[in-house]
């Protein structure tokens, strides 16, 4: 076992080019982003409109991205795995949403018990009760994966652990594409709650009525939007509260810096690292929802991109960091906006992993990540 | 990826299994055994699109049923032999290999996939056998390296070059669209090649485009591009894809204001189609359950006594169902009009005759492709019905 070819504990390898060379990435960076200011100006310049409407679109997927991203810098700071069956817990919460929206109209249960309820309140309670019922699920099932394929691996070369996440991953894929489970296809998704949209243009806020088509200049968002955008700022405070300010918190920053010292000091390793998959799959499952009411449509495969995009906002934030997750996924979304909007739509997923590859090279710890000190 | 290596090794033995079989049988050309006729229907009842084989099987077996209800053809009971060819060239290949050296067939209703019915048209005009395929919509079926018609293979459907003519005619007469907005997934060709045949009638017509973005299947954020559609103003959205990306599209265009109607090609069809998304819009397909002709509604009617959901209820035939009935009954009608169970003198029949079918009145032509009007549906108030038929 411990012969193995990977060892544990090698020594980190050194990615800077060497001296001679360096000046070579350098130049091309410097003139790859006086490219993209180039490009971003004039395009700015030529339909402010447009531009504005294409940012928005990026945050909107930022947000999104941001709440899964959470979920493998957490487990990556706590255990140093890449858990990349991560993207498939946030397809699970789009398929328990699904299920509980279009087979057993949930989204209505309050009506029900409370039938003088304004049918406003019933829907906002409906909603959060079927996101809560997705999140639970989601921490359900992330616990299990962590229990059965990874807590065994917990002393074995990290590469065992990342390869077993791969194969969860699969499973996860594969296992729900089966007919009985949620079968292979694209399936609409009926979303519990009507979308509203509205638009700004020089004369102020207006709601689009279906049949007509908003002016030229005007920036359109939705009700969709707004929502994410909150939910995902909220989650943000949330974990930076959970993180400074509560006894899991401490115990998971403890974990963290030195998993044996931190035993000694009474710290239950086993549930920290528990309790860390359950926060990071809850935030899956939440962001699972979201995306699937934004964009509604699911199915098994849905998970596969964000969850990698995720996985490089994670990188470019610095991974182990969660504002830098947060700051990554925003980035990200922006960059795969602007590719799509001033270059060409198939482009975009090139960027966003030559992105990883840029950062991997120049700056492996991530815009927040400090300097790794070798422990133990 | 695990499971298709497993599929893959399965196939293998399959294949190796299948091939030993006709090695040891004589060659093709035997006469059919006494009173029956044998056409061998080739669907994908596995593999990726297993909905498209059953509706094939179902609307070839109606066909066969009726007519020995009838009393057969020159006097003789038709038999129909299925196989499942999976939409894959192999399985396909080594289906029509069984059929026709074991079974000795003469006639191959399939395959349903244009990858699977290209080479099984190659067998069949080496063997000569006549192969008549419902929706194979690539020229390639038809037509051999050379551009040269295959003789032994029909197709009952129309093709994309047809298709994308009909979609520019519909845009341009019916909604009176001057300009257009085309939506396309680069990595697709059969996106591809319905987006470059309405360009160039569209363009051919006068008309202009004013825009044109790629996409890629994997893709379900779409607001980047709806907001240059929102930019640009066209009369009309071409979006010749499958309905989960039209799914997608419409729902995210409605919110964002845009009211030109999204306009594609039989990729729609389909019972999973969000009507209340597609709202206002058009598509080509090869016949509709809806239309009120005679020939229609008598289909409609028997495919639904015959088959029935999982709820009991009748099934409503598909494009798929409907084009499999139509090509069983070209091909047996041609059988009853040559007068004599002679492959050669069939295809004959075929290419020469015209016949009433449930997609339209059919001719061929010189390739061995129907001329007939292709159906234009609407989306409309949550449902999908007939609008008009359009002739090329």
């Amino acid at each position: 076992m411990q012969n193995t070819l990977v060892e544990q504990n090698s020594p980190p390898v050194d990615l800077k080019p060497r001296m001679s060379l360096a000046w070579v990435g350098k130049a091309f960076l410097i003139a790859l982003s006086l490219l993209i200011v180039y490009l971003l100006g004039t395009n700015l310049a030529k339909n402010p409109s447009l531009f504005a409407n294409i940012i928005l679109s990026g945050l909107q997927m930022g947000f999104v991205y941001a709440m899964i991203a959470l979920g493998y810098t957490m487990v990556y700071g706590i255990v140093k795995l890449i858990n990349f069956a991560h993207g498939d817990v946030f397809m699970v919460g789009a398929f328990v949403s699904y299920y509980l929206v279009y087979r057993f109209n949930f989204q209505n249960w309050p009506a029900l018990f409370f039938p003088d309820m304004p049918p406003m309140v019933v829907v906002v309670i409906g909603t959060i009760s079927v996101i809560i019922i997705a999140m639970i699920v989601c921490v359900l099932l992330a616990t299990t994966i962590e229990r059965v394929a990874y807590k065994p691996l917990r002393n074995a070369p990290r590469i065992a652990a990342l390869i077993t996440a791969i194969g969860v991953s699969f499973f996860l894929e594969f296992f729900g594409a089966l007919n009985f489970v949620f079968s292979p296809r694209f399936i609409p998704y009926t979303r519990p709650f009507e979308v509203v949209a509205w638009y700004i243009d020089g004369s102020g806020i207006h709601s689009i009525v279906a049949g007509t088509q908003p002016p030229a200049n005007a920036i359109t968002f939705s009700n969709i939007f707004l929502i994410i955008m909150i939910v995902s700022i909220l989650v943000q405070i949330f974990l930076q509260f959970l993180v400074k300010q509560t006894k899991m918190g401490i115990a998971m920053r403890a974990v963290s810096y030195d998993k044996p010292t931190a035993r000694l000091m009474g710290i239950n390793v086993d549930q920290v690292i528990s309790f860390t998959f359950a926060i990071g799959a809850a935030f899956a499952g939440l962001g699972g929802v979201l995306y699937a009411i934004a964009y509604s449509s699911i199915n098994t495969q849905m998970g596969i991109l964000p969850g990698l995009k995720a996985f490089v906002a994670a990188v470019l934030g610095g991974i182990g960091s969660i504002p830098g997750a947060f700051v990554g996924a925003l980035i990200m979304g922006q960059a795969e906006a602007l590719t799509m909007g001033f270059i060409s739509t198939p482009m975009r997923d090139a960027v966003a992993f030559a992105i990883l590859i840029i950062v991997l090279l120049v700056r492996p710890t991530g815009i927040f990540g400090e300097p790794e000190n070798e422990k133990a | 990826m695990r499971a298709f290596k497993v599929f893959g090794l399965l196939m293998v033995v399959v294949m190796v299994l299948s091939a030993c079989a006709p090695a040891a049988a004589p060659a093709a050309g035997g006469a059919a055994a006494g009173g029956e006729i044998k056409i061998a229907i080739l669907a994908p009842l596995s593999g990726p699109v297993p909905t498209f084989g059953l509706s094939t099987k179902e609307g070839a077996t109606l066909a066969v049923k009726e007519w020995n209800d009838k009393g057969g053809v020159l006097g003789k009971k038709i038999v129909a032999i299925v196989e499942d060819s999976q939409c894959t060239p192999d399985p396909a290949v080594n289906a029509a290999n069984k059929v026709i050296n074991q079974d000795k067939v003469k006639y191959i209703v399939g395959e349903v996939c244009s990858k699977a019915s290209i080479p099984v048209s190659e067998i069949a005009n080496e063997k000569k056998v006549v192969q008549i395929s419902g929706t194979s919509t690539n020229p390639s079926v038809v037509r051999d390296a050379a551009g040269k018609v295959k003789p032994f293979t029909f197709v009952a459907c129309f093709n994309d070059d047809t298709q994308g003519k009909v979609i520019a005619k519909f845009a341009k007469e019916n909604i009176k669209a001057k300009t257009a907005f085309i939506m396309l997934d680069q990595a697709n060709d059969y996106v591809k090649g319905l987006a470059e045949y309405f360009e160039k009638y569209f363009t051919a017509d006068g008309g202009t485009i004013v825009g044109k973005e790629t996409y890629t299947s994997k893709d379900t954020d779409f607001s980047t591009v709806l907001a240059k559609i929102a930019e640009a103003k066209p009369d009309v959205v071409v979006l010749p894809d499958y309905y989960n990306i039209v799914n997608l599209v419409t729902k995210q265009a409605k919110e964002k204001g845009i009211t030109a109607p999204f306009i594609g090609g039989d990729g729609w069809d389909s019972p999973d189609l969000d009507p209340k998304a597609a709202d206002g819009g058009f598509f080509t397909n090869h016949y509709s359950p809806t239309e009120d002709r005679e020939k229609v509604k008598t289909f409609v009617k028997n495919y639904g006594e015959a088959y029935k959901n999982d709820k009991g209820e009748p099934k409503t035939p598909d494009a798929l169902a409907a084009l499999a009935y139509d090509a069983t009954n070209i091909l047996i009608e041609a059988i009853s009009k040559a007068g004599e169970d002679d492959a050669t003198k069939v295809a004959d029949t075929i290419a020469k005759g015209k016949f009433e079918a449930v997609s339209g009145s059919i001719t061929f032509d010189e390739f061995h492709t129907p001329i007939k009007p292709v159906t234009v549906i609407a989306v409309k108030d949550g449902k999908v019905t007939f609008n008009s038929q359009v002739m090329p």
